[in-house]
């Protein structure tokens, strides 16, 4: 069957491949492009560990069809730092013990990402709300919800997006 | 392997469907069927006409696009009587993909939106122009080939709207059952109710008994007694993964009572 050609913008750069039909776009990152941040969970959108931000908002990489973002801008963990320096919500997750396997790690970032792009002063619920569909079966959550609010904090202070 | 067709007018998507096309709104259905290989078609259709994303009114009526994602009718301030329904669907990103559109035709456990598309007593109108309504839809949804673009229905009265979604995991679990009821009352008395489960059958179901036991009944405890006890008329949940079909009918009527009767329920 014919491969679909797609142009999209990931973390910044242009990016153009072929993909197959019916492929989701996390396969198409992972595999196609080699971005191995958004991880493989459960390929039927419940875990939440293959979010990406799709045109700034939260989608599941593997129940979104690749071709679909043709066009888009797509972000993924990979791209929240700036360089050599971690963004403040992937500081604020190694200061506050909030990852341990750290497999929910990527999907939780780009979670938060999302919420703090929109809100950012979230409360205590709002956060709570924004992680809602991402699994983590290690930390009990508290500390993931705790390094989020720091971040939040931080970045209000010193102003990085 | 599948083959992948994208329309841009969605009357030519329409036209373009057969037995074996499938059509994909948000997909977060029918991307985990493909994930998966258990899907019994060999070609999906998109659209990506942005009408089928509008939200309109028509001499009273609110049309809403069948490709509304759950995110944006919740933002809507035209449609905040819907934002508890859409904002009871999944989590944040699958808020942003699922589509009003997708929901009436998902499975159980999923028909949370449809319930109060049920509730409200919504039309629905295909690409090809044919309209219907939404009970006749959820009765031939598994056979239904043509394509909805819009969902039409009157906006409930002031406090007269109410959902409530009961499910095991928190915060965000799929419904072991919801409902949905619109409450219209004069004079203090309920006229002409409607009350929609989902959880409790094959499809989102009305729940008849209730709504005849309420009529002339005001809101109150002694009033809604009649309802509570014809609450499992023509209901008949299963047993699946989420609960048992004993569960369901006894707690079907408790949640019934508790929605209801809180008024921190009612839009
Ligand atoms: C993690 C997760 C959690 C979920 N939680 C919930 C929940 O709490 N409550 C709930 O109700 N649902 C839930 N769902 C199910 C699903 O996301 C929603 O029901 C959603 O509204 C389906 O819409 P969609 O656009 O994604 O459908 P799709 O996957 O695109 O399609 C589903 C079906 O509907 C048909 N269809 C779609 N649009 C149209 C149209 N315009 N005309 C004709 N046929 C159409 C398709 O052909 C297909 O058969 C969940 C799903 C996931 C992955
Ligand atoms: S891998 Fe996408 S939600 Fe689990
Ligand atoms: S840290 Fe292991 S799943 Fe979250």
């Amino acid at each position: 069957m014919a491969k679909t050609p797609i142009a999209f913008s990931l973390n910044g750069m242009e990016r153009s491949m072929f993909v197959d039909p019916g492929q989701n776009l996390l396969d198409a990152l992972r595999r196609g492009v080699g971005d191995l941040s958004p991880k493989y969970g459960c390929a039927q959108g419940t875990c939440g560990t293959c979010s990406v931000l799709v045109d700034g908002k939260l989608q599941l990489a593997c129940i979104t069809l690749a071709e679909a973002v043709a066009g888009s801008s797509v972000t993924t963990t990979a791209g929240l730092a700036d360089g050599s320096e971690l963004h403040p919500l992937q500081r604020s997750f190694m200061d506050n013990f909030a990852a341990q396997c750290g497999y929910c790690t990527p999907g939780m970032l780009m979670a938060a990402k999302a919420l703090l792009d929109r809100n950012p002063s979230p409360q205590r619920q709002d956060v709570v709300e924004a992680i809602s569909g991402n699994l983590c079966r290690c930390t009990g959550y508290e500390p993931i919800i705790d390094a989020i609010l720091k971040a939040a904090a931080f970045m209000r202070t010193r102003g990085r997006p | 392997m599948i083959k992948v067709d994208t329309y841009r007018a969605v009357a030519e998507a329409e036209a373009s469907m057969d037995g074996q096309s499938r059509y994909m709104g948000g997909g977060t259905l029918v991307m985990r069927d493909l994930n998966y290989g258990s899907y019994g078609f060999e070609r999906l259709v998109r659209c990506t006409d942005p009408r089928l994303n509008s939200v309109r009114r028509d001499r009273g009526r609110i049309v809403i696009g069948a490709g509304l994602t759950m995110a944006e009718c919740a933002e809507n301030r035209d449609l905040a009587f819907l934002a508890a329904p859409a904002m009871g669907v999944g989590g944040p990103a699958v808020r942003n993909m699922a589509t009003v559109g997708g929901n009436l035709f998902a499975p159980p456990p999923f028909g949370d939106f449809a319930t109060a598309m049920l509730a409200l007593d919504a039309r629905v109108r295909t690409a090809g122009g044919e309209e219907l309504g939404i009970e006749a839809l959820l009765a031939s949804r598994r056979t239904f080939r043509r394509i909805v673009t819009e969902i039409e229905f009157l906006p409930p009265p002031r406090g007269g709207f109410r959902f409530r979604k009961v499910s095991r995991v928190k915060p965000k679990g799929v419904s072991v059952l919801s409902i949905c009821a619109l409450l219209p009352q004069s004079g203090g008395r309920i006229r002409g109710a409607r009350i929609a489960f989902n959880g409790m059958g094959a499809t989102p179901l009305r729940a008849t008994g209730s709504e005849a036991a309420l009529e002339g009944r005001p809101l109150d405890r002694n009033g809604i007694a009649p309802a509570l006890d014809a609450a499992l008329q023509g209901l008949s949940p299963a047993d699946d993964e989420l609960a048992t079909s004993w569960y369901r009918r006894t707690v079907a009527p408790v949640y019934l009572r508790r929605m209801l009767l809180e008024r921190s329920h009612a839009y």
